[in-house]
């Protein structure tokens, strides 16, 4: 039997390194005794001889995972822990993963352990009281009694928050002392070490007191996370019974009483926004914006109105606004909208010269966790939403009109032409103007083959190119310049 | 009328601040008080410094600046037309006992809100004010929650994101007839709008971080949102669908959900019997299943009998019951998003099964050892020496399963 003596209860180092020597000599768990204190008796001279010790180079494996828990392990009250702590270092040195096997019973206990600890740590961070010392500015001591013996352990994460002021916290084994600079530990102290009383505590009792919702009552939920051993030393807790025992009269009292007649308070009135200006498109966009005539209108951030030149000859429709187009409020922004703004540069098109929209004005979505599901609009939701695309076309008046994606083409013609097909003949917009159809740059962005989708953008600013030519009647200067196109991945 | 002092002022505006669920001080960055003059740390848990005989966490300074409110919102006790008594801080007052507090360990910050006065740029200076106070004059690293208000000058509202850890705006009900109806000043496409404009700003730093580490944080706890339910007649599948939207498109960090309760001097428009707590208890396990747990909107509404999740049992056993087909799970073999949905068995649960069958085949007695009640779990899963067979197939498993019908809370 071999007998490991520790400083204290919470003596860490003295543990690992008898833990060390122990592993070396080949102790096995059930021959050790640990002790706490000074040698009472002569106990190592009725020792058995130590074992044979391994070669001298031999190091004991130890993963950090395991040091933090067992040093958090270590502040336990429980009696058996040093030994529990060998055991498992003993048989990690055969089997490294132990900690992981979540079913077995000495993990299991560990486990408990550290839990039991790191929660009553996180209930002293949470349930110390400070109060001032008078005449000392910035001075505060606290009386607690931790459940463990955590003092040590959790004081840095005072010294952390309150840097700048100088505190104590008593507890009946430990005390510890911080002066703005340094933190030092001292012996346990007594209630009445503590100032009795504080000035700002009737003010947090009428914060508790008024904070509580009478009309809820929840004792148990409560009592789990703020459990009665604690609540010797919160200033709050003399109001718990008196609020419970009000609580539900005070409720039956709020229901029973009948509606007061209502009073205006003519000081703080109300101040009219002003009207935007009123220009036609303006007015056009403030009516689209409560526009609710789709069913997903309800679950969209916002109508994404159509936005550019009112002397377009050029306008361009998309398919309905994403994500990125959804939150700002703008169409063709975001991945899609930067990829749509090179092409333009490429084509030698200016953005602010055209008029740029899409067919569907509410981002139609799945939402799917922290992210939204683009879902393509449906036809009745192009046709609810052609609506408002003939009144932009009534407004803008634009010789060509150029229809990116099938949907865009379904809007502008009526009709389901295949986009190749359209792309080839162009078609006529319900308005009897001439409608030409190239691929949403979306699409180019999902594609996977970079070979295909160097293709299709080269063919985009084609198609920008020939509209724009239409448009105006004549090439644009950089239009006519051999294509620009160099890229294998846009 | 005489004027009030610092203790009538707070017992009015905490007790008008406590219809807000929200209370969380956790998951901003990482400080504390040592390189700076003043006082404050925060280190990714929040810590909930006391609770309320209401179950609630107190964990931040949760108060008004002012009940004043020139709104008329029926279900807020702040209302213009309510005769509840008002007060009014200064920006001064409310940081001293913001600092008072921190310093005796009560909170961990200031949650703060307002009504409406004045207007709403003047409202959102003198909230912005009191963040300006603590984290300059005072050089405080605790905690700040700042409600923002949609119609606020674009430029204060950005100047709350960098002073504040997290911010927020109350949707409150579920779908706009609800708010047409109960708060017919607020309008729900700005209140949206303002999310969206959040959610930019949080982007657009976190981009920025990319590049510049010092880059000015931006609500760096995210921003939240709180609805009320059983206000209006939406039903819960109308609610979590909202929910889904509001964390899809503005990357909220919580929807919180209110059971309404009745307020004094109430609106002769409101119900005045309170819903059940227990059905807020439910949507919130259906928020967690949709966030954590790999659910989806089918899912959730499996679990619902015409719009409405179960009182009685869980919404995981709910599905679970009506999806036996996909059970029983073999915790030895199935991947982690199959474990997730065994009803009775939680996240961490989860994770350790995961970890322990690296070691060893799982019997049913291991699963026991990780779990709070075997009796629950049994009937939907296999070990090495466990089949359900016909345990899972019979028509009374659901009253099995239901706790039997007990009070929910006694006295002390």
């Amino acid at each position: 039997m071999r007998v490991a003596r520790l400083e204290s209860e919470t003596d860490f180092e003295g543990w690992r390194g008898h833990a060390r020597a122990l592993l070396c000599d080949q102790v096995s768990p059930e021959d050790v005794t640990w002790q706490v204190g000074k040698t009472q008796d002569n106990l190592f001279a009725i020792l058995d001889a130590p074992a044979p010790s391994r070669d001298p180079d031999y190091r004991p494996k130890v993963s950090k995972q395991f040091l933090a828990d067992a040093k958090l392990a270590l502040c336990h009250r429980d009696q058996e822990r040093f030994g529990l702590l060998y055991r498992l270092i003993h048989r990690m040195q055969d089997d490294p993963g132990l900690l992981s096997n979540t079913v077995d019973d000495d993990v299991i206990r560990l486990n408990a352990l550290v839990k039991s600890v790191s929660r009553d740590r996180h209930k002293m961070r949470a349930f110390v009281r400070f109060r001032a010392v008078k005449g000392e500015p910035d001075t505060f001591v606290s009386w607690f009694e931790p459940e463990h013996r955590i003092v040590e352990e959790n004081a840095p994460f005072f010294m952390r928050r309150f840097a700048n002021m100088t505190w104590s916290i008593l507890t009946p084994e430990r005390s510890a002392h911080y002066d703005r600079k340094h933190l030092r530990f001292g012996p346990g102290a007594k209630k009445a070490d503590a100032p009795d009383a504080d000035a700002l505590e009737d003010l947090w009792r009428t914060y508790y007191g008024a904070i509580f919702n009478p009309a809820r009552l929840k004792v148990k939920a409560m009592g789990a996370e703020m459990p009665k051993k604690y609540w010797k030393n919160l200033p709050e807790a003399e109001l718990i019974a008196p609020l419970i025992a009000n609580a539900r009269k005070l409720e039956a009292g709020m229901v029973e009483a009948a509606p007061t007649p209502p009073k205006r308070l003519a000081d703080y009135a109300f101040s009219e926004p002003g009207l935007p200006p009123g220009d036609a498109l303006a007015i056009l966009r403030r009516e689209a914006a409560g526009c609710a005539l789709c069913d997903h209108a309800c679950h969209a951030t916002r109508t994404v109105f159509g936005e550019g030149s009112l002397d377009a000859s050029l306008m361009v429709v998309g398919e309905q606004p994403g994500d990125h187009e959804d939150i700002a409020g703008r169409p063709f922004i975001g991945p899609t909208g930067e990829l749509f703004d090179k092409a333009l540069i490429e084509a030698g098109l200016a953005r602010d010269a055209l008029y740029i929209t899409n067919a569907v004005k509410h981002f139609r979505f799945t939402p799917k966790g922290k992210n939204r599901i683009h879902q393509s609009p449906k036809v009745s939701h192009i046709d609810q939403c052609r609506w408002w695309l003939r009144a932009e076309r009534r407004l803008v008046k634009p010789k060509v009109t150029l229809a990116m994606g099938a949907t865009a083409i379904r809007a502008l013609s009526g009709r389901s032409i295949p986009i190749d097909e359209a792309r080839e003949t162009g078609f006529d917009c319900f308005d009897g103007r001439a409608g030409l159809a190239t691929i949403h740059p979306a699409a180019i962005l999902r594609q996977s083959d970079p070979d295909e989708a160097a293709t299709l953008y080269k063919n985009l600013i084609i198609d920008l190119r020939r509209a724009q030519k239409m448009a105006t009647g004549k090439a644009n200067d950089a239009g006519d310049e051999a294509s620009s196109f160099n890229h294998t991945n846009p | 009328m005489p004027a009030l002092d610092r203790l009538e002022k707070l017992r009015i505006l905490a007790d008008a601040a406590k219809y807000d669920a929200s209370c969380s001080s956790s998951g901003s960055t990482k400080r504390d008080s040592r390189s700076g003059k003043g006082v404050g740390s925060s280190e990714g848990m929040g810590i909930c410094h006391a609770y309320a005989p209401d179950g609630r966490c107190i964990s931040l300074l949760k108060v008004l600046m002012t009940n004043y409110c020139m709104f008329d919102c029926r279900f807020c006790v702040n209302r213009i037309s309510s005769n509840v008594q008002r007060a009014r801080f200064t920006p001064d007052e409310l940081a001293t006992l913001t600092i008072d507090f921190y310093k005796r360990n009560y909170i961990e910050g200031l949650f703060l809100s307002s009504g409406i006065i004045k207007s709403p740029d003047y409202t959102m200076e003198q909230l912005v004010e009191v963040a300006r106070i603590l984290r300059h004059r005072e050089d405080f690293r605790g905690y700040i929650h700042l409600k923002t208000i949609p119609d606020a000058d674009p430029d204060l509202l950005r100047e709350a994101g960098i002073l504040a850890d997290r911010v927020s705006i109350n949707v409150e009900l579920p779908t706009k007839a609800g708010l047409n109806q109960f708060a017919p000043e607020k309008d729900e496409k700005r209140i949206r709008a303002a999310m969206a404009t959040t959610r930019e700003q949080i982007d657009g730093w976190k981009e920025e971080r990319k590049a510049i580490r010092t880059a000015p944080k931006f609500a760096p706890a995210g921003q939240s949102t709180q609805m009320i339910l059983g206000a209006d007649g939406s039903s819960d599948a109308q609610v979590l669908r909202s929910s889904a939207d509001l964390y899809g498109s503005y990357r909220l960090k919580r929807v919180y959900y209110s059971a309404f309760s009745p307020i004094p001097d109430a609106s002769r428009d409101l119900p005045l019997q309170r819903p059940p707590l227990m059905r807020e208890h439910r949507v919130y396990q259906a928020d967690w299943l949709w966030r954590f747990y790999g659910f989806d909107l089918d899912d959730l509404n499996t679990a619902m009998e015409g719009g409405m999740l179960p009182l009685d049992i869980d919404p995981k056993l709910s599905w679970a019951l009506r999806r036996r087909d996909l059970f029983p799970i073999d915790v030895n073999r199935a991947a982690k998003e199959q474990l997730l949905k065994i009803p009775g068995l939680g996240e961490k649960s989860v994770r350790k099964i995961l970890s322990a069958r690296r070691h060893t085949r799982l019997r049913l007695e291991d699963i026991g050892k990780l779990c709070r009640n075997i009796r629950k779990i049994r009937p939907f899963i296999e070990t090495s020496d466990w089949q359900p067979a016909t345990l899972l197939d019979r028509v009374g498993l659901r009253a099995e399963l239901a706790p039997k019908p007990q009070q929910m809370t006694l006295a002390l």
